[in-house]
């Protein structure tokens, strides 16, 4: 799923400037703890957060995730997104809770990272 | 790199600085990268040294990691000066957690951190004193 589906699905907004949207995750890791990020987490992926300060961004460099998406109508400080622009970590924003916009995105095929689930749902289930 | 052909590099912690925290590991990440180790190898180096990162951040006055890489392997070793872990075993078991509120809204506190290091290393040795420090010597084969 591009970063531009993950955007229109969720009426998120981009809060980085010049961020590659047509660049691709292959899964999500949905959490507020970062250290269940670092745990549970794939290169490349998406981190669904209601997480604002800057140790989401390092989680993102230190996990080699993609993205963040903020939930819950969290939004980072100023400072937070030149940082993000500086390492060009592409950053969105819904206002959905982060059930719902897990449920939404995994609707669309972007599923997280737990090995069984991609096997029960194949690869139709989990693009 | 040494006379041996070892690189060794040594950085200092601060405790409670969380503008600087995980700069350590980032700067490690970035040294592997430079000298070619396998994508697979440097993120298991970064997340184990950030985990040890984080603890003395949150936990410990000050601390330093030294990273020494040779051509089989990767040692990342962190001592503290904190309150050392009474029961290391415990702190082991995935989901235990002496985090404060405060550091649980930081993002930390999931009861993670030594079962990450321990999960992402090839080898593991926690060591610590109560009232004096921890030690969390880790290795990774190239």
């Amino acid at each position: 799923m591009t970063l531009a589906e993950v955007k229109e699905t969720l009426q998120a907004e981009l809060l980085t400037q010049d961020s590659d949207l047509s660049l691709e995750v292959h899964s999500a890791c949905a959490s507020d703890m970062m250290s269940d990020v670092l745990a549970f987490t794939r290169p490349e992926c998406l981190i669904i957060t209601g997480l604002a300060n800057q140790q989401t961004l390092r989680t993102v460099e230190i996990a080699d995730a993609l993205a963040v998406l903020f939930v819950r109508g969290k939004r980072p400080d100023q400072d937070m997104i030149a940082v993000a622009n500086a390492k060009k970590i592409p950053l969105l924003a819904t206002n959905f809770c982060m059930y719902d916009a897990c449920g939404l995105l995994f609707n669309k095929g972007l599923c997280g990272v737990t090995e069984q689930v991609r096997k029960i749902l194949g690869k139709d289930g989990c693009r | 790199m040494a006379a041996d052909n070892t690189f060794i590099q040594e950085y200092s912690i601060k405790g409670w600085d969380f503008t600087r925290a995980g700069e350590a590991s980032c700067e490690i990440k970035n040294i592997l990268k430079q000298i070619g180790v396998s994508q697979d190898v440097i993120r298991r180096v970064a997340i184990a040294s950030y985990e040890a990162e984080m603890n003395v951040v949150m936990y410990a006055r000050q601390g330093t990691m030294r990273c020494e890489i040779d051509t089989t392997k990767i040692k990342i070793t962190i001592e503290d000066e904190g309150p050392g872990i009474a029961d290391i075993d415990q702190a082991m078991q995935e989901g235990f957690s002496t985090a404060t509120p405060e550091m649980r809204e930081m993002g930390f506190g999931a009861g993670m951190g030594l079962p990450n290091i321990k999960r992402n290393s090839d080898g593991c040795e926690v060591t610590s004193v109560v009232g004096k420090g921890t030690k969390v010597a880790m290795s990774f084969n190239l």
